[in-house]
């Protein structure tokens, strides 16, 4: 435990190390992007002499260039992100108004995929050349190639047009409403991570059932439903974990492409906001949010692996 | 039990059907690429208040949009944007990639350390959310939204490059070439590149699929492409309001995307095989 615990401090500081190059990356976009970076700042605000005066001493362009990124980080580290262009909110607080969306859908369209994905790779990898196997490879050629939006497209024309049978607009009101008003998006964004799940498990799966070990519990008389799930499928969860950790990451891209085909109110289509009208300090605090969220997945992923494999944890005492 | 082994060995010399499909829709969409403006029944910009939203007829196979634009043309044509941008920067990535992954992997050290804690960064993010980000912050444009790709898919090259160079310099017949006295260079480039070239040969077909989905996704976000380009994901972010009375305008340029990108993948997937089998036997 308390090497474990060691791990996690040394991977917290690597992190943070992390976190430290990226919000330097993200500050200097004031300065990558085209102009002058009061142009970026300001917008297309009309630009009086006083306000570039005022705007110049409130982000202090007039002083060098690291005192300016040590004030910023000094004031991004208070959680205070600025103000966006668009809409002179404070950044933040209009990522938190839009998380929640976000959130719902991701957990909704990863529930989603965990529970057809592994069915569907344990039947396939415990039934070679059948129907299911084929099957499962299909799912993962065309879950992994095809781009989420196309897949949301179809469902939406699909499911939406031809026949209604959800709704096709806003985010609904209430859990009920939500959940019907995101059933769509989260079947397309969990079409994506079904590809990646199905094919991690199961090919992990396969191996693990050519192990001597299955052999011999097998010969011995256990149970075969405890020979796949105890001894196979449990001995396979490393490569499964890290497929949910890709997955995970990828729902991240997934969501911002989803919410644009279904016009849903998330940090994803903000950000598109954002980004199409170059308004620099929203951009910033999103990139730094992309940036912590998978700090946090891959640490939660590394924790994962301890808990699921004694191989592991003892290795790493030793 | 011979029977089936022959036929085993047979077949293991042959393509499969699927990866033969695959090379025919690869090979069709560069095809268009190359000519689709010639092949194209009807001019793709040419718009018409008389002719829009109509169905498909033998006129106009797939229908016109709602600017009376022929659909099918704006696809065929479509597949420039689509196939150029990812041919670039596949191949830019792959030479500068090479480069750079050769001389980590044989130099090994500080650089090489320093190198790949960069390319673990890269790689560790989104790759689709730094182009969104990088591009947006540039001021977008198809010119930026490519050079950030190239420079994402080169982080991905010098990985795969870097690994195969640290596996060859072991080998004995590197050793024996140090102790020869031969130059860096050429014992990076004549003993050790050859052996690495089959793996970048196979992640140039893997990365083409990656980047056309990356490339289509940032214009489908309105990133890159100008707004009313006959590009792919241009077309399926323009379109997805017609869904209702002209669903072909939105699903076909969907749909060929996705074929374009399956049919990549598997060749990719094929070619990475067969290589990796040749390799090992």
């Amino acid at each position: 435990m308390k090497a474990i615990a060691g791990y996690v401090a040394s991977r917290l500081a690597l992190m943070a190390g992390l976190l430290l190059v990226v919000s330097f990356v993200v500050f200097s976009l004031t300065y990558l992007a085209p102009g002058d970076p009061l142009d970026a700042i300001a917008g297309n605000f009309p630009r009086t002499p006083e306000v570039t005066a005022a705007l110049t001493a409130q982000y202090g362009l007039d002083r060098p260039f690291h005192e300016q990124y040590l004030s910023w980080l000094g004031r991004a580290v208070r959680m205070d992100l600025g103000e966006s262009i668009m809409t002179r909110q404070p950044v933040l607080v209009e990522i938190a108004d839009r998380m929640e969306i976000t959130l719902f859908l991701s957990a909704y369209a990863f529930v989603l995929a965990v529970a057809v994905g592994i069915p569907l790779a344990v039947l396939a990898a415990t039934r070679p050349r059948t129907v299911w196997d084929r099957l499962a490879v299909t799912v993962s050629v065309f879950g992994v190639s095809a781009p989420a939006f196309v897949t949301g497209l179809v469902l939406l024309y699909l499911f939406g047009v031809r026949w209604p049978v959800f709704p096709v607009y806003a985010a609904g009101e209430g859990f009920a409403e939500r959940v019907t008003h995101t059933t769509l998006p989260a079947i397309a964004l969990a079409f994506m991570a079904l590809g990646l799940i199905v094919k991690f498990t199961r090919s992990a799966l396969l191996t693990v059932l050519d192990q001597d070990y299955i052999t011999f519990a097998r010969a011995r008389g256990v149970p075969p439903r405890r020979v796949l799930l105890r001894y196979g499928l449990r001995n396979a969860l490393v490569p499964v974990i890290t497929a949910l950790g890709l997955v995970l990451i990828g729902m991240l891209s997934g969501s911002v492409l989803i919410e644009q085909t279904f016009s849903l109110p998330g940090v994803g289509g903000r950000m598109v906001e954002a980004v199409t009208s170059t308004d620099i300090p929203m951009i910033q605090g999103m990139a730094l949010l992309i940036a912590a969220t998978v700090v946090v997945i891959s640490l939660l992923v590394d924790l994962a692996y301890f808990a699921v494999s004694p191989d592991l944890r003892r290795r790493f005492r030793s | 039990m011979t029977v089936p082994q022959t036929r085993r060995r047979l077949r293991g010399g042959r393509i499969p059907l699927l990866v033969l499909g695959a090379i025919a829709v690869v090979l069709g969409g560069f095809v268009m690429a190359v000519f689709g403006s010639v092949l194209a029944p009807h001019d793709p910009y040419a718009d018409s208040l008389q002719s829009t939203l109509l169905s498909p007829s033998s006129t106009y196979w797939l229908g016109t949009d709602d600017a009376g634009r022929d659909v099918l043309s704006r696809v065929m044509v479509g597949a420039r944007l689509a196939v150029l941008g990812p041919v670039v920067v596949v191949i830019v990535s792959a030479l500068v990639g090479t480069l750079f992954g050769l001389l980590a992997g044989y130099h090994g050290g500080v650089v090489d350390s320093v190198v790949m804690r960069i390319t673990d960064l890269l790689s560790s993010l989104p790759a689709l959310l730094v182009a969104v980000v990088l591009t947006g912050a540039l001021g977008g444009g198809y010119a930026v939204a490519v050079a950030v790709t190239c420079l994402l898919t080169i982080a991905v090259d010098m990985r795969v490059v870097r690994g195969a160079a640290l596996e060859v310099r072991q080998k004995a017949y590197v050793a024996a070439a140090m102790t020869l006295g031969l130059g860096r260079w050429r014992v990076m480039f004549v003993h050790i590149l050859p052996n690495v070239v089959g793996l970048v040969v196979a992640n140039i077909f893997l990365n083409l699929a990656h980047v056309l989905v990356v490339l289509a996704a940032l214009s489908f976000l309105g990133l890159g492409i100008p707004p009313g380009a006959a590009d792919w994901g241009r077309m399926l972010s323009e379109n997805i309001a017609l869904l209702q009375s002209q669903p072909l305008a939105a699903i076909a340029p969907g749909a060929a995307l996705v074929l374009f990108a399956v049919s990549m993948n598997l060749v990719g997937d094929w070619v990475f095989d067969t290589i990796s089998n040749r390799e090992r036997s």
